[in-house]
């Protein structure tokens, strides 16, 4: 286990390696000029001053190789330094954003918590919910309880976050006015008023976010427990005089996890990238806004980062999946 | 062989498996798939009764309606007179050590993410209080049985041979000392020479333990081999029961007549002079089968009689039994 864990991380070096390059050339060529919203009454030469300035003078393989220089060794040194108060990083160039000329990743650590509070929360509410009613469903299939499940998760996977999260605002902070309809980041807990109003502000865009992913979880396992339930081995299980809770718990579902977990980890890194959607609905100023404003800005530094971010996450959770299975089943061995 | 003063282990009476067919947007109920319609037979302790038909007569869904995998739709089966299809959950479950079963399909039966010991080993955690140790060396002693290596105990089911995988089955099937085991086609998904190592297992588990086997199997020579009585099903009824002898001799039903003038011959004389009863048409479906006698669509004997009344199942000679106008007649 351990030496498939480094071989896999090994090889995840080329891979990311290659990736960054493909992000950079893509945003490279993508059209659009960072100076952009200059207004026109600036000079061109000024224009061409700050062309300089933000380095877009020298050929791309410089910029690429001065990012990886950035990425991979300015940036961890600072976190050394914030992290134990160290000064190794001083003098070194950060990778800066062109739209607030502010260090990147101080931008996205800012940004990360609330990002993570809302959908990471969402997706752990949506998971929980999602498990026992797609075990239930299955179980019961055809049953009303499987009936209402799999008309809900229809739902809920069909229709688009930005629209049920406009019928909760409608609904619930215009008519009913109980929760907030904008999520105010500013906000401190502090004491018990600001948690209670803390709460208050998240619990639309987690609902909104937790029904989007149980929907979709819930139909994988129950579509999984369906396809075990129906196996020979189950009616030995039955046969051995076992009891249904056994029979079911340890029999079926740990059979059927294996590809729930697939789609669970794979997940994961999306709740990093944010729900963008859904943070510009209910004003959550998470990461997947700024990569919104980053994009709009043609804030090169900003959306390279972010995007790679979420490759290398991306990476990791598949290497965590594959991990999973081995737990998962036996017959998966990794040495 | 046949003792008819022997103890009657298992009673089977009007047992009816139905499923249901549904149709339309509310699923409404339009019929019934008929897959055992109204069987009466009964074992006795310690002999073998062959269960032989074509296929989709039946007769897996007759076994594991007996061990009620299934729910009955109607009927009553006895084990050491206790109802087996009257029982709850609770008694049922008490009640399963001494009924077990050993499956068709020994890859599929066994779950694939437990290990040998894990599997043969559940049984015990569930209905004794065996510790660790004892727990053990009971697997251990069950893997000898039957003549598993005792080394392979932590391995999975894909690790061995449909033999091994089948020896493993009959070993779970055993850990509980049951007195009666359904042997659903325990040989079909086995190649001829291991489908004789594992029929000689059985019949010396038998004799060792003394165990009663429904033995199910669409294999008449293998039937043959090891059953003391057979029972001959067609379309979800029992049409002919008998000892074996006089049965492969002289089968009496006209469908028993057809299946066993399908059994080849080794000897090459006697199979030039073989004289086959081809059956015309297909079995018609369990969800609508004929009206009077349900095989009155391809019976070379049919007679007026036989598409109006459904014949009954009644006792033409000691102790053989048929469901057959032809004999209804002739006995009264």
């Amino acid at each position: 286990m351990f030496t498939f864990t480094l071989r896999r991380l090994l090889i995840a070096i080329p891979t990311l390696l290659i990736i960054s390059l493909v992000i950079f050339l893509l945003l490279e060529a993508a059209p659009g000029d960072p100076l952009g919203e200059v207004p026109l009454t600036v000079p061109p030469e000024v224009k061409a001053r700050m062309r300089e300035a933000l380095g877009l003078n020298s050929p791309w393989y410089v910029r690429y190789l001065l990012w990886l220089k950035q990425f991979f060794w300015v940036e961890p040194v600072h976190l050394w330094d914030a992290l134990f108060g160290t000064s190794y990083g001083e003098g070194m160039q950060r990778v800066i954003s062109f739209q607030s000329r502010q260090p990147v990743m101080q931008i996205i650590a800012e940004r990360l918590p609330q990002t993570l509070i809302v959908v990471g929360l969402a997706y752990v509410v949506g998971v929980l919910i999602a498990l026992p009613i797609g075990i239930i469903s299955a179980y019961r299939q055809y049953s009303w309880f499987d009936n209402i499940g799999t008309f809900i998760s229809m739902i809920g996977f069909s229709v688009p976050t930005f629209f049920t999260g406009v019928v909760l605002i409608i609904v619930f902070a215009v008519k009913l006015q109980w929760f907030p309809s904008v999520y105010d980041t500013t906000l401190q807990v502090t004491d018990w008023a600001s948690f209670k109003a803390q709460i208050r502000q998240m619990v639309m865009p987690v609902t909104v976010l937790a029904l989007y992913n149980a929907a979709q979880i819930s139909r994988f396992m129950r579509a999984s427990m369906l396809d075990n339930l129906g196996q020979d081995y189950v009616r030995t299980a039955r046969a051995k005089g076992l009891t249904e809770k056994v029979v079911v718990l340890i029999h079926v579902l740990r059979n059927s996890l294996i590809p729930v977990v697939t789609v669970i980890a794979l997940g994961v890194p999306t709740i990093f990238g944010g729900a963008i959607i859904t943070e510009q609905v209910f004003k959550v100023n998470g990461l997947g806004q700024q990569l919104i404003l980053s994009i709009h800005a043609n804030d090169m530094p900003m959306v390279m980062t972010l995007t790679f971010i979420f490759a290398i996450l991306i990476v990791l959770f598949n290497l965590v999946a594959d991990l999973l299975y081995g737990i998962l089943d036996p017959r998966i061995r990794y040495d | 062989m046949l003792d008819a003063t022997g103890k009657a282990l298992i009673e089977v009476s009007g047992l009816k498996m139905y499923f249901p067919i549904t149709a339309g947007v509310f699923r409404k109920h339009v019929g019934d798939v008929k897959a055992v319609d109204n069987v009466s037979f009964t074992i006795y302790e310690g002999e073998t009764l062959g269960l032989v038909g074509e296929s989709g007569c039946g007769k897996s869904t007759c076994g594991r309606a007996i061990l009620r995998l299934y729910e009955p739709t109607a009927g009553a089966v006895r084990i050491d007179s206790k109802d087996v299809l009257a029982a709850d959950a609770n008694t049922l479950r008490e009640m399963r050590p001494k009924m077990q079963m050993v499956f068709q399909d020994p890859q599929a039966s066994l779950n694939p993410r437990m290990t040998v010991a894990a599997i043969i080993g559940e049984p015990l955690d569930e209905h004794t209080s065996l510790s660790k140790k004892d727990k053990l060396a009971r697997i251990y002693e069950l893997m000898d049985q039957v003549g598993l290596n005792r080394d392979f105990a932590n391995r999975y089911p894909h690790e061995f041979s449909g033999g091994q995988r089948q020896r493993i089955g009959i070993a779970r099937a055993l850990a509980l000392n049951p007195k009666f085991i359904v042997c659903d086609e325990p040989i079909a998904a086995l190649d001829v020479s291991i489908q004789a190592q594992v029929v000689n297992l059985l019949e010396e588990l038998q004799d060792r333990l003394g165990l009663t086997y429904l033995f199910i199997s669409h294999d008449l020579s293998m039937v043959r081999h090891i059953a003391d009585r057979v029972a001959v099903m067609y379309l979800g009824q029992i049409i002919e029961l008998a000892p074996r002898d006089p049965l492969y001799l002289e089968p009496l039903h006209p469908y028993t007549q057809a299946l066993l003038s399908a059994v080849p011959e080794p000897d090459p004389e006697a199979e030039k002079s073989r004289r086959r009863i081809i059956l015309k048409g297909d079995v018609p479906s369990p969800a609508n089968p004929p009206k009077g006698c349900n095989f009155c669509t391809r019976c070379p004997k049919v007679m007026d009689i036989c598409r109006q009344i459904e014949p009954t199942f009644h006792e033409v000679q000691p102790g053989r039994y048929v469901a057959c106008h032809l004999y209804q007649e002739t006995a009264g």
